[in-house]
């Protein structure tokens, strides 16, 4: 597929500019034109959308002919009074679900919002009860070792800032 | 002829190569230590033979000659030398053989510098190191071969692709590879010590430094990448979290995760088997990583044409994989430290716990990168995760590593009492939320930034108290403040460089709070003399010109004028390319950069035709800078940390001693 | 360096008593490792797959014709209900230079043909909806026509550009595959042939 994007990118780049034309004529011919949109409004659909040929770039901001042809569809059809979601269900329909910067929250794709969640709850289960052993093998170990409590063993020098560089200060 | 000669000593690097392997293992299994000497001067010939060979394909794009395939497909007779030469890595067959110098580089290095202390590792380390370069130069000579001839010779060569012609890319290669192929010496090291049963920490002492430096050169691969993008791709970001981009991602996060755990090891012996699988899981990062971009495995903005070397790299990643497993399940149990805790605070818990968070946001990124392939094997049709899937399932988790990050260097070896922690961070706490709530009654509106803010805020702080403390300690002895930080810092290069890396990633944190929140952005099409107003800032647009630049390059510029407050503050000259040979079109933004913000400017549409009118998009993206002031000290932090200190050597070398003899050090 | 010293170190390392906890830590590395691999494995037959070759079977897909055009009174039909026909599948796109050098061919041979077995199927892969309304009133073209949704037939296909054209026999089989633009000579040979099988 990727050489198929990559021709794609070629050849929409060289006929670019002469289909441009085609398509700004073809907006009268469409369902009437309700109102104006800026390209901000473009830009803020486009942004959550990415361009279909090329691989992973944005539409927004995607510098080929193709994607300002997307783009300008994006506004005919804002243009006619619908609304954003009408729009990202179109290019998912046109172009598959692939096109869209958030997956549809449904079937397989709920992993993506699952899976962080889980792995880090079942994580820190699994963490937290490997700590406790970890700490418990220590208190035994503290008992084995004749202290009779359960305190485990202290550093023979703390780790305190103030100390240390007094004694690096002394070793000089 | 010289293309000749180079693929000469392409093939004689991968027969010295397959000798320096063969004769290591032999002299290890009989004892004869002649064998593996010679193993070892076969690994170093096998550096001045690739950098001939990558010699050799330099001078052929030099010289034009377009009889090689190669230097036809990434250069042109127009291009400056300077971009002659880095047309090396331009292309898959290119960069490969810049791969295999690097590597080659590496392997020498570690032979000259290690080899008399540590001969038991030695046999081992030639092996792993050796089949390494076996795999890659095969790929290299035979089926990546740079130097094939084409049958008609061309009169001119394709150029090299724009995209890869600025400054920032051509730097930012090398520099990933360094890091990745630096890796391949902690990776050899921990396999030697795995196979060789020498399980002390011998191998962590003789990689320390190797492994810094490697994450230092990744880290500057992935800053220099966002740079890159910033001032070249046009879209006013920096990281789209594309799947190259997280190839390199995943291994630093991997390394920077063993930097972490491997001092657990080195001040309480604990936890070896981690720190093995940690170092040989960050290697294994990286050859998947390469593979999945250099075999279009997964598809992105970066990838390489889709080449042959698919299968053969597969089978390489198998038997590595299964390689390195394979020896990690066998020595399970020499390696079962007697891990202990004493207690939920202490630095080896605080530790623990990063090592926990970093690898979930690992786990996490490499779900969604591999996600496509994983979609697409369960339902038929390929997935895509873009960018707001991640920045929802990451925020958190970068959140608690920001929050870790200031309180764990408070924390002891042992224990630490919650008294203690409670008094160290009750007024940062407050000055932090201090700080929040000024931002707040100033504006700030996001809970997000509210939150990040703070506990970005709050690291900062106990941070910096980090090193007043240590500077007031050395004050109270008569020293003037500079020279305290200067010898405190001379003293613990890698305690201080790691706070400096820490000081770098909080500013850049604040940077990306910054940016991904508060950008603005708008787009206008406009007459010359009209104006596009965004936020503070005024731009007016004076008109625009169309000119040839150098090579088959065609540059069209507008003049622009940026008022601040109806202040004259920049003048600004957005530019669009098209490099009329491939027809491919670039986007080079202009932008008025100052501390607080940028005004970023693109060039999105002019036609000579209707001279007098044009597109530009602008985006005004808040603390940008921020990000690149904080890539520059957490590089200046590395470099800190990972500069030779022979007397701090000597020190750490006397304490493993006492480690291992069993009196706990400090 | 002596052998005997790795050696026996070695076999001490062996003595060492086994520990439980780490042998589900092993378990999970293996599955984990296995798994990664078998994704990227397939991962790698994937992205290697080529178009079906002469003499396969062509995929089975769904389409929807465009706006005012449909096949025997149809808006939507699949592959299988042109099971027994002879099928010309052609994709196209209206930012494709090579695909204007065909399309009148193309229309013309449809025409040519009407009425016999044969349906010509033209398939816009990647294009922009109003382009490909605009370059199919430009060639005048009658015979259906279908945007690709979900960029799912050229996906099946391969393809691997625009123009492609398969030729599709009564038995569902694939006879042919043009790559770039077809000629007079080929597309009436094709269409004759397989008529006659």
């Amino acid at each position: 597929m990727r050489k198929l994007a990559s021709i794609t990118i070629f050849v929409v780049i060289l006929l670019g500019l002469s289909v441009g034309f085609v398509l700004a004529q073809s907006d009268g011919t469409e369902a009437p034109v309700v109102r104006e949109v800026s390209d901000d409004e473009v830009n803020d659909v486009a942004q959550e959308l990415y361009c279909p040929v090329c691989e992973n770039t944005p539409l927004d901001v995607c510098g080929t002919q193709a994607c300002a042809d997307w783009r300008e569809l994006i506004r005919t059809k804002l243009a006619q009074g619908e609304t954003a979601q009408d729009v990202y269900a179109y290019f998912a329909r046109q172009y598959g679900d692939r096109v869209l910067a958030q997956p549809p929250r449904q079937g397989i794709n709920l992993i993506l919002w699952l899976f962080p969640i889980v792995a880090v709850v079942l994580g820190l289960v699994f963490f937290g009860r490997y700590l406790q052993n970890l700490r418990a093998e220590s208190a035994g170990t503290a008992v084995e070792s004749g202290g009779g409590t359960a305190v485990p063993p202290q550093p023979p020098a703390p780790d305190d800032y103030a100390a240390r560089i007094e004694q690096e200060l002394r070793k000089k | 002829m010289i293309p000749d000669i180079g693929y000469i000593a392409l093939v004689l690097a991968f027969g010295v190569s397959i000798y320096a392997a063969f004769s290591a293992w032999y002299g290890n299994r009989s004892g004869q230590i002649r064998w593996v000497e010679s193993g070892r001067n076969a690994t170093v010939i096998v550096l001045p033979l690739v950098a001939l060979s990558a010699g050799m394909l330099i001078l052929s794009i030099l010289r034009n000659d377009y009889s090689v395939e190669y230097v036809w497909r990434v250069s042109s007779r127009d291009m400056p030398t300077y971009l002659k030469v880095t047309a090396l890595w331009g292309g898959q067959a290119g960069s490969l053989l810049f791969w295999n110098f690097l590597m080659a580089s590496f392997a020498a290095m570690v032979m000259a510098r290690k080899w008399r202390k540590n001969l038991n590792l030695m046999p081992y380390v030639i092996i792993v190191i050796s089949m390494t370069q076996v795999f890659f130069l095969g790929i290299s000579a035979f089926i990546e071969n740079p130097f094939v001839r084409l049958a008609m010779i061309p009169l001119d060569g394709n150029g090299l692709n724009p995209l890869l012609r600025h400054p920032g890319m051509i730097i930012h290669p090398p520099m990933l590879y360094l890091g990745f192929t630096g890796f391949v010496i902690p990776y050899a090291f921990a396999m030697a010590a795995l196979i060789s049963g020498q399980l002390d920490d011998r191998w962590i002492r003789n990689t320390r430094r190797w492994t810094l430096v490697a994450w230092l050169f990744l880290s500057l691969g992935l800053i220099l990448g966002g740079r890159w993008a910033y001032d070249v791709l046009g879209w006013g970001g920096y990281w789209a979290w594309d799947p190259v981009e997280n190839a390199s991602l995943m291994p630093w996060l991997a390394g920077t995760a063993f930097l972490h755990s491997v001092m657990i090891q080195e001040k309480r012996d604990m936890f070896k088997m981690w720190n093995i699988f940690l170092v040989v899981m960050t290697y294994c990062l990286v050859i998947l990583g390469t593979f999945v971009v250099r075999s279009g495995v997964i598809s992105s903005v970066h990838s390489f044409a889709q080449s042959a070397i698919g299968p053969f790299f597969f089978a390489f990643i198998v038997i590595m994989f299964a390689f390195s497993a394979y020896w990690m399940t066998k020595r399970r149990e020499a390696l079962s430290s007697k891990n202990q805790l004493s207690s939920f605070l202490s630095r080896e818990a605080a530790f623990l716990y990063n090592n926990f968070i970093i690898l979930a946001i690992l786990a996490v990124v490499f779900l969604f990168t591999y996600y496509p392939i994983f979609s697409e094997l369960v339902t038929g049709e390929k997935g895509f995760v873009g960018a707001p899937v991640y920045e929802q399932a990451l925020a958190p988790l970068f959140a608690a590593l920001l929050l870790l990050m200031g309180v764990a260097p408070l924390t002891m070896w042992y224990r630490t009492s919650i008294q203690r922690l409670q008094k160290a961070t009750v007024w940062p706490a407050l000055a932090a939320l201090v700080i929040t709530v000024a931002l707040v009654v100033l504006g700030m509106r996001y809970w997000a930034a509210m939150l990040g803010v703070w506990i970005v805020t709050f690291s900062l702080l106990l941070t910096l108290m980090e090193f007043w403390k240590g500077i007031h300690a050395r004050m109270k002895r008569g020293e003037p403040a500079w020279t305290a930080l200067a010898n405190l810092m001379a003293r613990n290069r890698r305690r201080y460089g790691g706070y400096w890396i820490h000081l770098g990633v909080l500013v850049m944190a604040f940077g990306i709070i910054g940016t991904e929140l508060y950008q603005q952005q708008t787009q206008m099409h406009i007459m010359s003399g009209q104006s596009i107003t965004l936020g503070d800032y005024e731009m007016v647009f004076n008109g625009a010109r169309r000119y040839a630049g150098p090579d088959d390059l065609m540059v069209t510029e507008a003049d622009v004028d940026v008022f601040l407050n109806g202040r004259l503050v920049a003048t600004l000259a957005p530019q669009s390319e098209l490099y009329t040979r491939t027809g491919q079109p670039m986007t080079i933004p202009d932008a008025r950069s100052t501390i607080t913000e940028d005004f970023y400017v693109i060039l999105v549409n002019w036609e000579p035709t209707s001279a007098n009118e044009a597109t530009f998009r602008i985006y005004l993206n808040p603390l940008i800078n921020w990000v690149w002031a904080g890539g520059l000290i957490f590089v200046f932090g590395t470099l800190v940390a990972s500069w030779p200190d022979r007397k701090q050597e000597e020190v750490l070398e006397a304490r493993r001693e006492r480690v291992a003899l069993g009196v706990v050090g400090d | 360096m002596s052998t005997e010293s790795i050696q026996t170190g070695a076999e001490q390392l062996d003595i060492e008593k086994p520990k439980k906890s780490f042998r589900l830590g092993t378990i999970l590395l293996w599955v984990v490792v296995a798994g990664i691999l078998a994704l990227v494995g397939w991962g790698l037959v994937n992205a290697n797959k080529t178009r079906p070759e002469q003499g396969e079977i062509a995929p089975v897909f769904q389409m929807e014709f465009f706006n005012g055009y449909e096949w025997e009174n149809l808006p939507a039909a699949s592959l299988q209900d042109m099971q027994g026909k002879v099928v010309v599948l052609n994709f196209w796109a209206s930012w494709c230079v090579e695909c204007r050098v065909e399309a009148d061919l193309l229309e013309q041979v449809w025409r040519q043909y009407q009425g016999q077995d044969v349906v010509m199927l033209g398939i816009a892969y990647a294009d922009v909806e109003p382009n490909s309304i605009d370059y199919l009133q430009e060639f005048a073209v009658t015979y259906p026509n279908a945007p690709d949704l979900g960029t799912a037939i050229s996906s099946d296909y391969e393809i691997t550009g625009v123009p492609e054209t398969f030729f599709i026999g009564k038995d569902g089989k694939i006879a042919h595959v043009q790559i770039g633009p077809v000629d007079q000579v080929t597309l009436t040979t094709m269409v004759n042939r397989l008529l006659a099988e």
